[in-house]
């Protein structure tokens, strides 16, 4: 039954995509590790490390996508919910240094020592079992989501004001997290990992498993949004983004539709953090800036909204270019040309990369068939 | 030893005020002169008690010169080295061309320097203006120096200034109300004194009340310390709300043009903190061109910035609205993405224009210093900040009321259709009061830059506040935006004793977040069916 609703519908784009993705979860990690560094067809770790982060950035666009792209919540603060992700998934990764940290004690990590911290506080118990862990990956972004949106959406706060308080629930995690009296880490957050699994961190094969692993993450959380948004259950969410008042009208409990897709959505952002928090080596604070959650919703504007394949494609592209533009002497001018993306695509490509290709392919096809005029969005 | 020591010199001092009027001025100088030029330390510290009880008008110079190493002796002749590097004669006070040869720098020791300490603060007390008198005063209160007590007592006799009197009677209490010899009366006396000065200091005095005090003196000190906290508490409070009103005109600023664009226009402007910097920037300039051309115009810079801003920022609004949002018109979240864009760019381009340092901004004479106002600390520059604030509140609310264009805006924000069909223009009316928002941004951004660092960051630390200003007070009514800012401001200052400034901070923003669930459209929102789209 699950992989009926994961598989429904299946068209030709979900498929490529998905064929795409597999092979890069194989061959990437098999060009890595069975080539020999001379061979052409060699992939360095450092690109691997690259590519594995590009890949998480993707799953947060596809996550932000559901709820943006169809369901019409423009959250400016999914950022959180990635960053607590990752917390979790940090909280773990310390608790695994054990006695091999700059002061060696058993139980509390370095940060604890340094502040003359007694004993573990209580929410940092459990993170040492993995299972432990990886279910509050899924369970503390996804149950600030469901409390966030259960009172934001009952209330019907929407559109611009709704996108404002996200921001203000990032900045004052951003806030809460540079305190030292957290027992975060503070400022400098949560770093100098060595063991994931008993697997060393830095090891060039567990970096080509964590790629693997973020691949078929990705996989997963594109099908369950695919999935979501085929079904039934999408339709009503997609008839939310268009005219929202019209669908309370017609008798569905608009706020459950909204709380289901952002707690959803909010999950598989955490699951994003915590695959990306092993494979960058760090996590602090800044993760939580409102300005990192913005950057998203560029990256799913460029893709293309309400495609979750253009999401995708979106953050691999978007950050493609920021690497190559700030690694080089255009560093100075990366945010002119961040933000010049920002305009163009809100003005001239409203339907992202992919939408755009898509209408064009269409149009060549089909001409003499007009679009359907699309319904302004009533936000 | 040290007691007895300052004792000694308080009394040479005393005895000498004394002996002045009858002995020759001249005569003790001149034996004052032949000590120093001796080169030991102990004729040097006579020698400066010797100064100081012959009340030559150069004694002062003289002894600081001397603490500070500048007084170079001879057999002859003494002079004074001034810190500018002229000479000055030190018994005739005239200036010389050159250092006479022959002459040696007097060296200091430990007990030279406490001899020039003591003879400074004696000599402070009797010195001809009263605001010096009274700083000596101070300094005597906060040293608690029981061997100056004598010079205390002869100066409050000599004293006709009622400032420098009751700054000396304060200086007097706090020796006496340590001194076990002292009468018991003149103690309780003192402690009435302290009660009256009421801070941090007399606390502080009254605090260190030795152990051999009587019961009633106990008493007294006790009931004194509890007066005196519960006022300063009360001050401390009133001081919060002074700074929390000072923070909610700076919100009050920085928010309102953002309350008119987004109530007429239903957009959210993300670059109008990048609006409040370029008013900082501008203000900058300005000064810079003045300082460059006309540097007796300094103190008029900020009135010349204030339209200069208010254009510049204007003008750049106006040519973001019709470059760029009225093409997004009716795609609100498109619009703040493209904002933010905008916000981005304009970031980077003052940031390679101006370089990413913070600039310097100067404050002309009547922005700096501050007063005090019972036991309040008031800063010239937030009290002015206020009243710019309160300025340009009622200047907008005159135009929103009494212009044909503040008519036209209220009917676009109401209802836009219906605004439309009566034949405003709507689009006039987007890009104007697009540009008044700016330009007030820009506005904002020149007080700012007299509180904040001007950097290309200036506009991001503000946007957010902001935005909650906006959010908790609703649009379309400057009175909620008015009554948002002045809440948060107040209630941050007022949490930030008890929780700190950044937990306040985060609870704040938990109170909107939580406030916007119950009136999701703030606190003054507009009434009638147009709103809900």
């Amino acid at each position: 039954m699950i992989a009926r609703f994961l598989l429904q519908n299946m068209d030709r784009r979900a498929g490529i995509f998905l064929a795409i993705l597999l092979a890069l979860a194989v061959l990437v990690p098999a060009a890595n590790l069975l080539l020999p560094a001379s061979s052409p067809f060699h992939v360095p770790t450092s690109t691997l490390a690259l590519w594995g982060k590009y890949l998480c950035y993707a799953l947060l666009a596809v996550s932000l996508d559901l709820v943006w792209g169809y369901c019409g919540i423009l959250s400016l603060g999914h950022g959180a919910f990635f960053a607590l992700g990752g917390y979790a998934m940090g909280l773990y990764l310390m608790r695994q240094i054990g006695t091999r940290g700059v002061y060696g004690n058993p139980v509390l990590p370095d940060f604890m020592v340094f502040l003359n911290w007694q004993e573990l506080p209580w929410y940092w118990w459990g993170f040492s079992s993995f299972p432990f862990a990886m279910l509050m990956v899924l369970l503390v972004p996804g149950l600030l989501a469901f409390v966030f949106g259960w009172f934001a959406f009952r209330s019907r706060v929407t559109g611009v004001y709704l996108s404002i308080i996200t921001q203000a629930l990032t900045y004052a995690l951003l806030l809460a997290f540079f305190r030292n009296d957290m027992g975060f880490g503070g400022n400098n957050g949560l770093t100098d990992f060595k063991d994931i699994l008993g697997f060393n961190v830095q090891a060039q094969a567990t970096r080509a498993a964590l790629f693997s692993m973020t691949c078929v993450m990705l996989a997963a959380g594109f099908l369950i949004a695919r999935g979501i948004v085929v079904s039934k259950l999408g339709k009503v969410v997609i008839a939310v983004r268009d005219a929202e008042s019209r669908t309370r009208f017609l008798g569905y409990r608009v706020d459950r539709f909204k709380l289901f897709v952002f707690t959803v959505s909010a999950c598989m952002a955490g699951v994003a953090g915590a695959l990306y928090v092993p494979q960058v080596g760090i996590i602090n604070p800044s993760e939580f800036a409102p300005a990192n959650s913005i950057e998203t919703v560029i990256w799913v504007a460029v893709g293309g909204r309400g495609t979750l394949v253009g999401a995708a494609l979106g953050a691999v592209v978007v950050n493609g270019a920021k690497t190559m533009f700030t690694s080089g002497f255009m560093a100075p001018y990366w945010l002119f040309a961040l933000g010049g993306l920002f305009v163009v695509v809100t003005l001239f490509l409203p339907k992202g990369i992919l939408g755009t290709a898509e209408a064009l392919w269409r149009r060549r096809r089909k001409p003499e068939t007009m679009p359907a005029a699309e319904p302004a969005p009533a936000e | 030893m040290s007691f007895l020591h300052r004792l000694k010199h308080a009394l040479v001092i005393l005895v000498a005020l004394v002996a002045a009027s009858v002995a020759s001025i001249a005569q003790t100088t001149d034996e004052a002169f032949k000590r120093l030029a001796a080169d030991s330390y102990s004729d040097t510290s006579r020698a400066i008690e010797m100064l100081v009880a012959s009340a030559h008008p150069n004694a002062a110079q003289i002894v600081e010169a001397l603490g500070d190493g500048r007084l170079l002796a001879g057999p002859s002749d003494v002079v004074v080295k001034t810190t500018a590097g002229g000479f000055v004669d030190a018994r005739t006070g005239q200036a010389l061309g050159a250092a006479p040869d022959g002459l040696k720098p007097v060296r200091l020791n430990n007990a030279v320097r406490r001899a020039v300490q003591a003879a400074l603060g004696g000599l402070g007390l009797l010195n001809p203006d009263p605001a010096k008198r009274i700083a000596a005063a101070e300094a005597v209160f906060k040293s608690r120096d029981a061997g100056l007590l004598p010079v205390v007592e002869a100066a409050i006799g000599r004293e006709t200034d009622p400032p420098a009197l009751k700054a000396l009677r304060q200086a007097q209490a706090a020796i006496l109300i340590a001194r076990p010899d002292a009468q018991p009366l003149d103690r309780l006396a003192a402690v009435e004194v302290l009660y009256e000065r009421g801070d941090q200091d007399a606390l502080a005095t009254l605090r260190a009340l030795p152990g051999d005090a009587t019961p009633a003196l106990r008493e007294a000190q006790a009931k004194a310390i509890a007066a005196i906290e519960g006022r300063l508490r009360l001050w401390a409070i009133v001081q919060n709300l002074w700074y929390g009103l000072s923070l909610g005109s700076v919100l009050l600023l920085a928010a309102i043009g953002l309350a008119i664009t987004f109530g007429v226009m239903g957009v959210i402007n993300m670059a109008h903190g990048e609006m409040v910097m370029l008013g900082a920037y501008t203000t900058f300039v300005v000064q810079e061109l003045i300082r460059a051309n006309a540097p007796g115009l300094f103190d008029w810079s900020l009135a010349i910035a204030l339209p200069a801003a208010f254009i510049v920022a204007g003008a750049v609004g106006i040519a973001i609205e019709r470059g760029v949002i009225r093409f997004l018109y009716g795609r609100p979240l498109e619009t703040l993405l493209a904002t933010w864009g905008i916000s981005l760019i304009l970031q980077q381009a003052v940031r390679t224009a101006f370089g990413p340092t913070n600039r310097e901004v100067g404050a002309p004479a009547f922005m700096s210093g501050a007063f005090e106002l019972g036991g309040l600390a008031i800063t010239y520059n937030r009290l002015w900040i206020i009243v710019f604030a309160a300025l340009v509140f009622a200047a907008l609310l005159a135009i929103l009321k009494l212009t044909p264009m503040g008519l036209q805006m209220r009917a676009v924000t109401q209802n836009r259709r219906m605004a439309s069909a009566m034949g405003i223009r709507t689009g006039r009316i987007d890009a104007l009061t697009f540009g008044l928002g700016s330009g007030v941004a820009g506005l904002a951004g020149v007080a700012l830059s007299q509180i904040d660092n001007v950097s290309p960051n200036l506009g991001q630390s503000y946007i957010i506040d902001s935005f909650m200003v906006v959010v908790f007070g609703g649009v379309g009514n400057l009175w909620g935006t008015l009554v948002g800012a002045m809440t948060l401001g107040v209630a941050n200052k007022l949490l930030e004793p008890y929780a700190g400034a950044v937990l306040g901070k985060i609870a704040l923003l938990v109170c909107i977040i939580l406030f916007i669930q119950k009136r999701p459209r703030g606190l003054f929102a507009l009434k009638g069916r147009a709103v809900e789209a």
